[in-house]
């Protein structure tokens, strides 16, 4: 048995790499509620599309790693503003559950587009050469590593949009009332279009990641880990950035945890009831803040 | 008006008498018989599903080419009536109901792995029609859980778990001298679940203990955890008995946390896809197999032949036991009384003795497990080689 402190530092790390891409992905859930109060569906389907991008990056223009990302973030942020233009602006001003409605379609679009091209599991080369380091016991894989600061780096990076340059002001002053911002000069379309082109190309860089660690890709692997990040962004809060990246990583921690402890069988159970509970003694997330209609 | 009637009578009379001549020389190369094939041609193992597919195509358009199957002094022609089940139980469930109440077909062959075969046998022994899973291992796919014995109309052409996992443990201790196993295994489908605790039973029987016995859910990606705590436990091997997509994540993940340990695999590992999924991380691995392309019988040569010739790679061991599936199939439609489903049960039934592409197949009376040896396979250098057999 390997020491207990060793033991516990593998498995924290295992958590972070984990909590990183749900946080990822869970800001995009998190951004386009924020800004229009409606769940976008198929978020898990744009990582997933993510994902195949840099497979075909990979494999077919065999680009490098740095390449690789950024292309597949470019081309998943253009995929969400496709997305937001064709499906979602039409309906803006419908019922919330045609737009809903919409988000699933377009999920099942995408997944089914996916598995016409892709209708085995592929495999993604190894973008990064991977090293595992021993150091007193612990096992430290170079990916994992990579995963998780470049996650973090990502995450700064929007938190200082979206605090300090003038599209992060119009965001968070759209999200705050759309009213009247449109009449102070804020060009609101254009924001929302970006705003979606900033969580899909995150999603993007989620897919990417989850292909350095998981490199086994299929048109299905976004249903269940969207469905996550979206419970990981609504027990932080839906709507804001901060409360998205906690949840992600408690659920991933959670997750992780659960397993280290308990019999496997028990991990999705234990995490739902906890995630459950939370909801049900907070109901607008961890720091999320209850909206106040004026009539 | 009178006059066109009779004209128009007339014709009608001639016509009628003409197609009924013509249907009577048609009749005997119209009479078919139906086979309901269910596969898994989409979902999480579609490799399985496509090598399924072309041995049964390639077993029936064999048939038919020699001129049909003759059931009681009758010639048919056999038609393949081809149902997918995306490797979900629900699906699997559905159109076996399907292939029996809707296309009447007289038996089915099918689905591959347990996770459908067990909910497809029991709609099958539910309504009194012959199914013969090529690959299914679970015990309880022929046995009515219920009461314990064996159904009726449910057979196999392979071996079962119980079996596997004597053979994969006498391997470990005995050939790879390990004591210590640590098993990570899918608790949501049926054959790795069985085969993850038949395993522990016959490995702590022969004095082995099992360190370590973890658990993920179908459709995980993330084995970290769980594979910190078999790293913890430092087993000499780990078994893994999952299915191809699966391996190529676990065995990977295995690797990058610093797991050097040899894995060992059960019969569902036996997928070409295998290494373009797991690439180098299962290197060296062994798992258990029905047959081996590289030691092939006479019959198995020309199975192999054949199949290369029209689909350029290789059979598998799902698509050798199709084969053989579909064979057995013939050979009970030839000796039944009637082309009917309780015959043709009878006739599975009464079989003694098939030489099979996997090995000589017969079904001891009453059961619907055959007795047959299992091989042993390595992975080395990306191909798969044997290594031995064992006989039960």
């Amino acid at each position: 048995m390997t020491q207990p402190g060793i033991y516990w530092l593998q498995q924290i790390l295992n958590a972070l790499q984990l909590g990183s891409i749900y946080a990822l992905i869970a800001l995009g859930y998190s951004m386009v509620y924020g800004i229009l109060t409606m769940i976008n569906f198929a978020h898990g389907d744009v990582f997933m599309v993510g994902a195949f991008l840099c497979f075909l990056a990979a494999t077919v223009l065999k680009l490098p790693f740095v390449l690789t990302l950024l292309l597949t973030m470019s081309a998943a942020a253009g995929l969400g503003v496709l997305i937001e233009r064709l499906a979602y602006k039409p309906l803006r001003h419908a019922p919330r559950v045609s737009a809903i409605i919409t988000a699933l379609g377009v999920g099942l679009f995408l997944e089914n587009l996916t598995l016409a091209f892709y209708p085995y599991p592929q495999h993604v080369p190894p973008l990064l050469h991977n090293v595992t380091w021993r150091l007193g016991g612990v096992a430290f894989s170079s990916l994992q590593l990579i995963v998780i600061s470049l996650s973090l780096t990502l995450m700064l990076v929007l938190d200082y949009v979206v605090r300090r340059t003038s599209v992060g002001v119009a965001m968070r002053a759209i999200s705050w009332d759309k009213t009247f911002v449109p009449l102070m000069g804020v060009p609101v379309n254009l924001i929302i279009s970006i705003t979606f082109a900033i969580g899909a190309g995150l999603a993007g860089a989620a897919g990417t990641m989850y292909s350095l660690a998981y490199p086994v890709i299929d048109p299905y692997m976004g249903i269940m880990v969207g469905w996550k990040a979206f419970i990981a962004a609504v027990v932080g809060g839906i709507g804001t950035i901060r409360g998205a990246v906690i949840g992600a990583f408690i659920l991933g921690g959670v997750e992780i945890m659960v397993v280290a402890l308990l019999p496997s069988t028990y991990r999705d159970l234990v995490v739902f009831s906890l995630l459950l509970t939370l909801i049900v003694i907070r109901p607008h997330g961890i720091l999320g803040a209850p909206r106040v209609q004026k009539v | 008006m009178k006059k066109q009637l009779s004209v128009f009578l007339n014709l009608l009379v001639v016509s009628a008498a003409i197609a009924l001549v013509g249907c009577g020389a048609r009749a005997p190369k119209e009479a078919a018989i139906k086979i309901g094939v269910i596969v898994e041609l989409t979902g999480d193992m579609p490799a399985v599903g496509a090598s399924s597919r072309h041995a049964a195509e390639l077993a029936v358009a064999a048939v038919n080419h020699a001129g049909g199957v003759t059931v009681a002094g009758k010639r048919y022609r056999i038609d393949l009536v081809l149902e997918d089940n995306a490797a979900k139980p629900d699906q699997s469930a559905a159109v076996a109901n399907k292939l029996i109440t809707q296309d009447e077909v007289i038996a089915i062959v099918g689905p591959n792995a347990s996770l459908g075969a067990i909910p497809a046998a029991e709609i099958a022994e539910a309504n009194h029609t012959l199914l013969i899973t090529p690959w299914s291992t679970n015990p309880k796919t022929t046995m009515n859980t219920a009461s314990g014995a064996p159904k009726r109309y449910v057979f196999r052409a392979c071996f079962t778990d119980p079996f596997e996992g004597r053979v994969l443990a006498g391997f470990i201790t005995g050939q790879l001298k390990a004591r210590r196993a640590a098993v990570l295994y899918d608790v949501a489908s049926e054959a790795p679940k069985s085969q993850a605790e038949l395993f522990r039973q016959t490995f702590e029987k022969l004095g082995g203990s099992v360190v370590a016995f973890e658990t993920y859910t179908t459709g995980d990606r993330d084995f970290s955890a769980q594979l910190t705590k078999i790293q913890s436990a430092n087993p000499d091997v780990i078994f893994l008995p999952a299915y191809y997509n699966d391996v190529g994540l676990i065995a990977q993940q295995a690797r990058r946390q610093g797991l050097n340990q040899t894995l060992i695999g059960s019969d569902a590992w036996s997928s070409p896809e295998l290494v373009k999924l797991a690439q180098g991380s299962v290197e060296g691995a062994y798992f258990a197999n029905h047959y081996a392309a590289d030691i092939a019988t006479p019959t198995a040569r020309e199975f192999i032949a054949a199949y290369q010739q029209k689909y350029g790679k290789t059979p598998d061991d799902v698509a050798a036991l199709t084969y053989d599936a579909m064979g057995l199939l013939f050979q009970a439609l030839k000796t039944a009384v009637a082309p009917e489903r309780e015959a043709v049960r009878n006739g599975m039934a009464a079989i003694t003795g098939y030489p099979g592409v996997t090995g000589d197949i017969r079904f001891a009376p009453g059961s619907g497990d055959p007795v047959k040896s299992a091989v042993i396979m390595q992975v080395k250098s990306g191909q798969f080689a044997w290594v031995t057999n064992a006989v039960p």
